[in-house]
């Protein structure tokens, strides 16, 4: 199960952070603070998952931008590297051409976006046309 | 007044310091606040804001209500604000959940789906356990709704119900394995991932659900064969996020149940044969259906088939499949350590990546690899890489390295060898223990003795600073120096080569003013001189020169050694040549009866006490000196506070040496006639309680001591059909309140017998004190024994006699056994 996803630039700055456990404030920033500087200094040839206490991290990077997912130790990494890049081709096809100030501006959207995709820890939907589908209709509610 | 969300964030940005930032936020908030007091129609717009607010880390409880309200309200957009807020803002243990646990049944029966869809979505990721009590029921009710968004989302809602109350499990089962028919994907997702969680956290469930495999396997099959669907496909694979939730369903269902592995075998063996390993979701795919192999009663077939796959990942250019693979090949060695034995080419060419974390999985496996076969090429292999690698990898591989040679060593050639070869290169990684086992094993191989030294003064010319090293070198030149010059044992292999006394000498200067630093160089140096000033004719004024030169030594071990040794050699030449003589072989049986129990790292400590000098923190005392003396002048002279009566005859002179030990002599474990003079440190008493005394110095002492003191009977302590206790008593001269009870085990069943363990218990009037026992594995048959030694002392002697109860535990095919009995046969005056 995914126990938290975080989405952070090179300065650290956090620009999503979705926790599907229960934490205190303060224990979140002081992860956000450590998983970033787990991600942000490693070298590029080397693997995506990285130990983190007693989980690990998935992360992708995509230009300044680190797509972090913390899961179970047993949990299959390249499923969640995976689901990372459809999250990115999600997020890239919704905003086309997706770069960091919209998720910046659109913070909630991309939120909803993610409650599209993954629910309480798990993924919930696997085909990306059927998310934009979905999110157009929310849209449309509007 | 309040801005738009978009103003509000672009001036955020436009700050340039942290303290503007905190102005523009507080005004922001201010204005907020008030906003909120008033019934504004913009209420959702300034919650945006605080949730900008609260990402970058600023106070927004006073949001909190305003969320409630959003949620309590009639649109949807007001709603779907309201929920975003609440579970941003919010999570599960806030009392605040209460309030909206009502607002959030209703949205569930609203007739707008994606009112629903929110509510689930808020649902899911604040359920606390007692809103699962409260919500569960309705929850439920939707797994059965007409639209497939509401399914899903309900379906995982479920999963969290679960895992917050496993009661419910039993209720969700039926409507779960409904829910496998369905055609969406999403759905069909969420419901298998409720299918995990229902096996995982209740096995009669589990059984209930294997009726599926059948089932499961169907659409697997279905999703292998299918036409190809845009929305699902990846990179030419068909929803392989779906594919890998399925495989681990199955594994669960097939894990210790031969039917449903039967049942999954063949679809399991086609994603194997057919997915394509070339991007990451087949791999993925490929890695979820090996695991499930592992996990499932699989074939043997099946199992090579799942390593194969591995083995193909391990060549794979992308770092992640290899990290995968050689993680996962790594749990399976046990499982089928031929299979895995074929690739191990290629997982030596991973010890050669970038990255340190699939270097350091690459040696978990290729050490667990290790097997008698392989074990010579592999540590050749080995010792190849250790040259080129880096430092934060060396230590490790260097225990490891050091570990297989122990293991699996065939001759004692090779393992000088290699043992040589790894300390010349990493000397500073290799444990003392290890160490000490190869000078025990050269020492016991008179065999070997020219050959070793003659290895050793080769390689000691590309001597590459490692301490270790040199003192191997230089111990073994001076025991074994003359073995230069000579061409003592020269083996076959061997390039026969001529040294003369003189380049002996060359090379310990030459390694001395490499090693201005290391004292221990300095007085193993001291030492091997002294020994080659006997052997070594035609330079005795050249090594009496060259030790002469450290009668200056600001260090003053090493002063004292100089002064100590340039006397012996002045003035006492005619013992000279007993004094420095090869000291006996080392005692063996320790480190053999240590290595077979695998207990080789544990050793540690006990080098110190049994040891001559050698890697002890205090290398300084040099009891690599014989001491077969008569003359009680030569003792003097060694300055060595040794009583002259107490000097010549050794056998006479144990109680002397009791005395001078300030400690009981049983637990002099070197108390051999060649006891070891100087070594005699305060230390030593300590040490040697806590570590066991060699059997060998034991029993020789005891038969000493029991030819001194009163003769008593053995008793049979404990016999049972499986084991024997026998205890032999002897006491000393001096105190008859002390007796020391020597038991001996004896394992008569046919079992092997691990972990022995004794447990004694006294009456308070008696003292006990147990050492250590000689080994805890006990062969069966009574083929071999295991010792040790019990002192009491009987505060009321002559008054009560002796009396215990012990009890032995051990371990038989894995089975814990007690055995105990109460001793009361103690031959009288004991």
């Amino acid at each position: 199960m995914i126990r938290f996803i975080l989405l952070q630039n090179r300065q650290g700055k956090t620009r999503l952070a979705k926790y599907y456990i229960p934490l205190e404030d303060s224990e979140k920033h002081k992860l956000e603070y450590e998983v970033h500087r787990l991600v942000v200094n490693r070298d590029p040839k080397f693997t995506n998952f990285v130990e983190f206490r007693t989980h690990k991290v998935i992360y992708r990077r995509y230009a300044g931008l680190f797509f972090s997912m913390c899961v179970d130790i047993t949990d299959n990494e390249l499923v969640y590297l995976e689901s990372i890049h459809l999250f990115v081709e999600i997020l890239d096809h919704f905003f086309s051409n997706v770069c960091e100030l919209d998720l910046v501006f659109n913070f909630h959207k991309v939120y909803l976006i993610l409650d599209e995709f993954i629910l309480a820890g798990e993924l919930q939907e696997t085909s990306k046309k059927a998310i934009i589908e979905r999110m157009a209709e929310l849209e449309r509610q509007e | 007044m309040a801005c738009k969300l978009r103003e509000f964030v672009q001036r955020v940005r436009a700050c340039k310091t942290a303290a503007e930032e905190r102005e523009v936020i507080a005004k922001e908030s201010a204005a907020i606040r008030t906003a909120f007091k008033d019934d504004n129609p913009k209420r959702h717009r300034n919650l945006l804001k605080l949730m900008f607010m609260h990402m970058l880390g600023y106070p927004t409880h006073f949001g909190q209500m305003e969320c409630v309200k959003l949620i309590a309200g009639n649109s949807f957009p007001e709603k779907k604000i309201g929920y975003l807020g609440f579970m941003l803002l919010l999570d599960e243990k806030q009392e605040l959940l209460m309030l909206v646990t009502n607002s959030i049944k209703n949205d569930f029966n609203n007739a707008n789906q994606f009112i629903v869809g929110v509510a689930l979505c808020a649902f899911a990721n604040l359920c606390s356990a007692e809103m699962a009590s409260d919500l569960a029921a309705e929850v439920s009710k939707l797994l059965q709704h007409s639209n497939p968004y509401v399914r899903k989302k309900a379906a995982l809602c479920c999963v969290k119900i679960v895992r917050k109350v496993p009661d419910f499990g039993e209720s969700l089962l039926r409507p779960a394995i409904t829910l496998l028919s369905d055609k969406h994907h999403g759905v069909l997702i969420s419901a298998i991932k409720l299918c995990i969680v229902l096996c995982q956290t209740n096995s009669t469930l589990l059984e209930q659900m294997r009726k599926e495999t059948s089932n499961l396997v169907e659409i697997l099959k279905n999703l292998l064969t299918s036409e190809y669907r845009a929305e699902y496909d990846c990179s030419g694979i068909s929803d392989p996020l779906l594919q890998i939730e399925i495989l681990r369903l199955l594994r669960l269902l097939g894990k210790a149940d031969a039917d449903s592995s039967d049942i999954m075998s063949d679809v399991l063996a086609q994603v194997m044969t057919n997915t394509d390993a070339r991007k990451v979701p087949g791999s993925a795919i490929l890695y979820e259906c090996v695991q499930t192999v592992v996990h499932i009663e699989a074939t043997k077939g099946l199992r090579v088939l799942a390593i194969n796959v591995l083995g193909h990942f391990l060549s794979n250019n992308d770092n992640n499949i290899r990290y995968v693979a050689l993680n996962m090949l790594v749990k399976i060695v046990a499982l089928d350590l031929q299979a895995i034995q074929r690739h191990r080419s290629i997982v030596m060419e991973c010890l050669k990546d970038a990255d340190l974390s699939i270097k350091k999985r690459a040696l978990d496996l290729v050490y667990a690899l290790a097997t008698e076969d392989n074990v010579k090429a592999l540590t050749k292999e080995l010792l190849e890489f250790l040259m080129n690698s880096s430092r934060d990898l060396k230590q490790d591989l260097t225990m490891k390295i050091c570990s297989v040679i122990q293991k699996f060593a065939s001759s004692k050639l090779w393992y000088i060898q290699n043992m040589i070869h790894l300390i010349s290169e990493a000397g500073e990684f290799v444990k003392s223990d290890s160490l000490y086992m190869l000078i025990v094993i050269i020492s016991n191989t008179p065999k070997l003795h020219g050959y070793t030294v003659r290895l050793l003064y080769n390689m000691v010319g590309k001597w590459k600073n490692q301490e270790s090293f040199a003192l191997i070198a230089i111990w073994c030149i001076g025991e074994y120096g003359e073995m230069l010059v000579n061409h003592a044992g020269e083996l076959e292999i061997e390039d026969p080569m001529t040294i003369t006394e003189h380049e002996v000498l060359d090379t310990l200067e030459d390694i001395a003013a490499k090693s201005k630093e290391s004292i221990n160089i300095r007085v193993f140096l001291l030492v091997a001189l002294l020994k080659l000033s006997s052997r070594y004719d035609t330079c005795t004024e050249r090594i009496k020169d060259m030790i002469e030169n450290y009668k200056h030594s600001s260090t003053l071990e090493v002063q004292q050694r100089a002064v100590e040794f340039s006397a012996i050699i002045l003035k006492y030449s005619s013992i000279r040549k007993v004094l420095a003589d090869r000291i006996p072989a080392l005692n063996e049986t320790v480190y053999e009866s240590k290595r077979a129990d695998g207990a080789v790292a544990a050793l540690g400590p006990t080098v110190r006490v049994a040891s001559p000098p050698l890697f002890s923190e205090n290398h300084i005392t040099a009891p690599t000196i014989c001491t077969k003396l008569s003359s009680t002048d030569s003792v003097n002279l060694l300055d060595l506070s040794i009583d002259k009566e107490a000097s010549g005859q050794t056998l006479d002179g144990f109680s002397m040496l009791q005395d001078l030990l300030n400690m009981d002599t049983r637990s002099s474990s070197k108390s051999s006639p060649y006891t070891g003079i100087s070594d005699i440190d305060k230390n030593f008493t300590e040490d040697s309680k806590e570590h066991p005394s060699t059997s060998f110095g034991n029993e020789q002492f005891l038969e000493m001591y029991s030819a001194q003191g009163p003769m008593f009977p053995s008793i049979v302590a404990l016999q049972t059909n499986r084991l024997k206790v026998l205890f032999n008593f002897s006491k000393p001269t001096n105190n008859p309140e002390i007796t020391m009870i020597h038991a001996t085990y004896l394992n008569c069943s046919s079992d092997l017998c691990t972990d022995l363990m004794l447990q004694a218990a006294v009456p308070k009037f008696l003292l006990l004190k147990l050492d250590p026992a000689s080994g805890n594995i006990l062969l069966p048959n009574a083929n071999g024994t295991i010792t040790q030694c019990l002192t009491v002392t009987n505060t009321l002697h002559g008054q009560k006699p002796l009396m215990m109860r012990i009890r032995v535990t051990c371990k038989v095919n894995g089975q814990e056994i007690v055995e105990q009995a109460q001793v009361e046969n103690f031959p009288s005056g004991v």
